[in-house]
């Protein structure tokens, strides 16, 4: 069993509503999560992640398309039972202490009475508040909401911990540390399934990626494969005595040149154009100091993905 | 079940540190107060100046907080997006609305309990002679607030919180003014009018009925069968309320 099976999933904004234009949020996306590991949601603001997110935690309804959450129907109050969650920027009961906070959110996962005070004590010095333990919500930064949010989100010991965009807010120490905590989350055993659109997060992070843009999915799969299947391959060729008025051929298919002094940069699309690079600039008498292969990396899958995906038209523009 | 007993404690808990509530209480023990001046001010009918002006504050009061805190209830959870992850619990959106109804419940209690103690002590203090119909106007008053409670948390299922307020608020005074109007309205000629105030009569519930300040004031005695019929009257059309509202909730989107 997967820890999140998606089919089909399509949400219109404002449907229910014959007289006003529907906004098309997710169309039919499809995707699915393992038992364990570590999934990233990415895309650019308004892509659909949040939306998603939410349907599967049963917050709102699918327009069309299906959602199993642990092997339960999205929706399904059970489906719910051992799972976490921190929406976007987190606002809680602020006239709670963090402790009460916590304490309240273990009551409602059934916790007893000690269990709670030992979560509580644990959690809190996970996320690095214990300072904090007595102090009212409504009067905690923004990070600090960030990281009594995560511990709510623990606090039952959920197998899969589900996240829209963990580390906005937090501080560069912040942010090591949830990774950090994500990382042994899944040494545990448990799935995280989380949305962001910082790339060097998820390519740290993740086992699995799936970039949403215009809520579709773009792309879907291992980091790695997806790198080498879809990643923008390059070469850097650096050479000198010569000046790139010289070389025409190559300087019409490069994807880039550069003169530099004596020393001219030249960079091909792929590992095919190195000869003919090179030869050009042999006749030419010039020298190769050196020639760098350059894999591609997700962040360049992900802007290719976000620009350049034909905006379809059924989505973001109104349907008139 | 446990459920429904953790959100309510939270919510009475959010209720006890909200400063409205102490205003509003301390607001109602001042209108207590004034009404032993203003019956100082009468000749005639001291005692009973008393008890009419006490039992219309402990009314007004419960009915502006049944009102106000009856529309943030669900609203401002939603509003202030604290929804999100209360229901991302595996709780039920039926178990959220009836928790947040008893918290609320629960404060409204101690409230016309506090309200009611500072006006027996008054009655005590000028030697007003306490009656038994005082305590079931009292009750009756707190049914009201459960009721009204229960509507306010209906209307703000499906609308913003100003739309909400102006339903309750209608819904109350045409509650009171039903039985009157239909009355009235028995001999007109306009076919339509009287269709129309019918249709009220069926529709508002008749608050009315769970009036009985003007006896306990004159210390008439009202019949416990009377009293029953009438708490029934409300708490089912609070129930019914409660209902819609839930059945409303359960197909919204946060
Ligand atoms: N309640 C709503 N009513 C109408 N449209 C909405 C609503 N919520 C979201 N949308 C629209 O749905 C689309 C997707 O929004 P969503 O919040 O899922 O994006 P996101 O990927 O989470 O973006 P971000 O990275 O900015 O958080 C957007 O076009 C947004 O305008
Ligand atoms: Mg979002």
């Amino acid at each position: 069993m997967d820890a999140i099976t998606i089919e089909g999933l399509t949400k219109s904004y404002g449907a229910d509503w014959p007289w006003r234009s529907p906004i098309i949020a997710l169309s039919d996306l499809s995707l699915s999560v393992k038992q364990g590991e570590i999934y990233g949601f990415l895309g650019p603001n308004g892509a659909g992640k949040t939306t998603t997110l939410k349907i599967l935690l049963g917050l709102m309804r699918a327009t069309s398309g299906s959602a199993y959450v642990l092997g339960k129907p999205a929706g399904d109050v059970r489906s719910r039972e051992k799972v976490g969650f921190l929406p976007e920027s987190p606002y809680f009961y602020d006239y709670l202490t963090a402790e009460e906070f916590l304490g309240f959110y273990g009551q409602l996962a059934q916790l007893d009475r000690s269990n709670i005070s030992r979560r509580v004590t644990e959690l809190l010095e996970l996320v690095g508040l214990s300072g904090a333990r007595t102090r009212q919500l409504r009067k905690f930064s923004k990070g600090m909401l960030q990281r009594v949010g995560l511990a709510q989100a623990l606090i039952h010991d959920p197998e899969l911990i589900i996240l829209d965009e963990p580390m906005s807010g937090l501080d560069p120490i912040g942010r090591k540390q949830v990774r950090d905590l994500i990382l042994g989350l899944r040494e545990r055993g448990k799935t995280v399934f989380f949305s962001s659109h910082i790339i060097s997060d998820v390519e740290v992070m993740c086992d699995r990626v799936g970039i949403v843009v215009h809520g579709r999915l773009l792309a879907n799969g291992r980091i790695d494969e997806l790198v080498t299947h879809q990643g923008a391959q390059s070469v850097e060729i650096v050479c000198r005595d010569v000046a790139i008025a010289d070389l025409p051929l190559i300087s019409a298919r490069a994807t880039r040149v550069l003169q530099q002094g004596r020393q001219c940069l030249i960079v091909v699309a792929s590992e095919g154009m190195i000869e003919e690079a090179l030869s050009e600039v042999r006749k030419q008498g010039g020298k190769v100091v050196s020639i760098t292969p350059h894999r591609g990396s997700l962040e360049d899958i992900f802007l290719r993905q976000a620009s350049g995906a034909e905006p379809n038209p059924h989505i973001q523009s109104r349907v008139a | 079940m446990q459920a429904i007993a953790v959100i309510a404690l939270n919510t009475f808990r959010e209720n006890l540190r909200d400063k409205i509530l102490y205003n509003l209480v301390f607001f109602a023990v001042l209108l207590i107060g004034l009404s032993v001046l203003l019956a100082d001010l009468t000749i005639m009918e001291h005692h009973r100046m008393i008890k009419d002006l006490g039992l219309a504050a402990i009314n007004l009061v419960g009915v502006i907080i049944a009102i106000f805190v009856g529309i943030g209830l669900v609203n401002k959870e939603i509003e202030r997006r604290t929804v999100y992850t209360i229901m991302a619990r595996p709780i039920s959106r039926t178990t959220f609305i009836l928790g947040k109804y008893c918290g609320l419940g629960l404060t409204l209690l101690i409230n016309v309990l506090v309200m009611l103690s500072v006006f027996l002590a008054i009655l005590g203090l000028y030697g007003v002679p306490i009656t038994w119909t005082l305590f079931q106007a009292v009750q009756l008053v707190f049914v009201e607030m459960l009721l009204i409670t229960a509507l306010a948390l209906l209307f703000s299922t499906f609308s913003s919180s100003t739309l909400s307020a102006i339903f309750t608020l209608a819904f109350y005074v045409i509650g009171h003014l039903i039985g009157d109007l239909k009355g009235l309205m028995e001999n007109s000629q306009t076919v339509v009018l009287r269709r129309a105030v019918a249709g009220l009569y069926y529709l508002c519930p008749n608050l009315e009925m769970l009036n009985i300040k003007g006896q306990a004031a004159i210390g008439v005695a009202v019949p416990v069968t009377y009293q029953t019929l009438a708490s029934a009257y409300g708490l089912s059309y609070a129930v019914a309320s409660i209902v819609l509202a839930c059945m409303v909730f359960q197909r919204r989107d946060f």
